[in-house]
């Protein structure tokens, strides 16, 4: 089988794979990291808040979805989100929404649970001497967060947050379930189009091993780096 | 399928879920302790197989991970051996749990090597004082101390098995998220197919949480901050 092996396949797709796959994958990892972590943030303020209610809301959110499989929620959200949209806009009927804005959706409120997470342990991890000297200072509340607390606690999480996000670029393979063209999906709609699943399925694996070994090898050499300041 | 209640349906994916997970569970747990004792054992040659093997399997999305034992493996197996692969009756569920446990398996591997590692050096160097070889070392006092640390991580890890099974839907295993999907293809009853399938995984999750939160409190050590 090996000997059949044929790289020009490869080749011929490599255009397709990277300017059409590898572009919706990076853009959809790093749009939902963002997202992920400012939803993220607020959710951890909101447990973190002080007020039951709050807290619990938003413990209840990131229990709930921790506990789904990620597939179900990329379904969920995929039937969801057009009468979402027709509830927020008041529309007559549900608003028809892209693959690519629903799956954005889907990974920003998913990723939120995750990353709200990391920065409660972040904002857990800082000092309570930081919190009380910004109020000595006449700081409010929002600036305390702003300018004292969340800064650090980003800093400190900064590691675990970018591990998380090389998950978030492994798990985006998933959108493969509402055959949206990814990085995985241009390379399997390829593989059938052209009966060459051997070539283009190891193809696909060895650059995801590539750029996810690279990314978690700078992030160990960023932890390292971290480690001596402290 | 033709007879039974779509509850039936759904109640059978969740056994094919719940049979999916605990096969792919005991294949992680098996590999992911070889491997995460190699990491610790002073052997360098040892130590870079168990990081190799970690971060093989770590550093490839679960799904490309199922499609290369499913699509990919048989096809470079010799004809024969391929050949009765590809006609193995229930073929996506063996390749589910394999696929599933060997990536789960990675992740076991980096709990026990922190756990082990988390140990006082004393341990071992008692152990080692009192001439018990490597082997009994690990049997009788590194590892007895190390899976009772780890206990709360391995299980959210077995959670995160359970959840990882729905990716299996992919190569055509009909487990609860495929029932759910093919109850809402048949019925067009989207949300309540889906609220099903959901309720169900909260069941499961509480319940596996809350017996996992017995058997730790049940094996805590005394003296440690999760002890009494």
């Amino acid at each position: 089988m090996i000997g059949n092996f044929d790289f020009d396949v490869i080749r011929r797709a490599l255009p397709y794979l990277f300017f059409e796959g590898m572009r919706f994958t990076l853009t959809l990892t790093a749009l939902a990291a963002f997202g992920g972590l400012v939803f993220g943030t607020l959710i951890a303020l909101m447990r973190l808040s002080g007020y039951r209610l709050l807290g619990r809301v938003a413990g209840i959110y990131v229990d709930f979805m921790r506990s789904l499989p990620l597939v179900l929620v990329i379904f969920w959200f995929y039937f969801l989100v057009p009468y979402i949209g027709q509830w927020l806009t008041g529309a007559s009927r549900p608003i028809t929404v892209g693959a690519f804005a629903s799956s954005l959706i889907t990974f920003i409120m998913f990723e939120a649970a995750y990353f709200s997470e990391i920065m409660r342990a972040g904002i857990q991890s800082i000092s309570r001497g930081q919190p009380a000297a910004a109020n000595a200072l006449g700081l409010t509340y929002s600036q305390t967060m702003r300018y004292v607390v969340l800064p650090q606690a980003f800093r400190n999480m900064l590691p675990v947050l970018l591990t998380q996000t090389i998950v978030l670029f492994q798990d985006t393979s998933l959108v493969y379930v509402l055959s949206i063209t990814d990085f995985l999906g241009a390379a399997s709609k390829v593989a059938q189009r052209d009966g060459r699943l051997v070539e283009m399925y190891l193809f696909a694996a060895v650059v995801y091993f590539v750029i996810c070994s690279a990314a978690s090898f700078l992030v160990r050499r960023l932890q390292a780096r971290i480690a001596i300041v402290r | 399928m033709g007879t039974g209640t779509y509850l039936d349906l759904l109640l059978s994916g969740l056994v094919v879920t719940l049979k999916t997970s605990l096969l792919a569970w005991i294949i992680a747990l098996i590999s992911g302790c070889v491997i995460g004792v190699m990491r610790t054992l002073p052997s360098r040659t040892a130590s870079w197989i168990g990081f190799g093997y970690v971060e093989f399997f770590r550093n490839m999305p679960l799904l490309v991970q199922l499609f290369l034992w499913f699509f990919v493996l048989p096809e470079l197996l010799p004809k024969s051996a391929g050949l009765w692969l590809k006609q193995l009756p229930n073929a996506p569920f063996w390749t589910a749990a394999i696929g599933i446990g060997f990536f789960m398996s990675a992740r076991v591997a980096v709990q026990l090597q922190a756990g082990i590692s988390s140990l006082p050096r004393g341990q071992k160097q008692a152990a080692t004082a009192l001439g018990l070889t490597t082997m009994q070392t690990y049997r009788y006092v590194l590892l007895p101390m190390a899976f009772r640390i780890i206990l709360p991580p391995l299980t959210s890890e077995f959670l995160n098995t359970i959840k990882n099974t729905a990716v299996a839907i992919t190569i055509g295993l009909v487990e609860l998220t495929g029932e759910a999907r093919s109850m809402q293809e048949f019925s067009f009853q989207v949300f309540e197919a889906f609220t099903a399938a959901t309720v169900l995984y909260l069941i499961v999750n509480f319940i596996v949480a809350t017996a996992m939160r017995f058997l730790e409190r049940y094996v805590a050590i005394p003296g440690y901050i999760a002890g009494k």
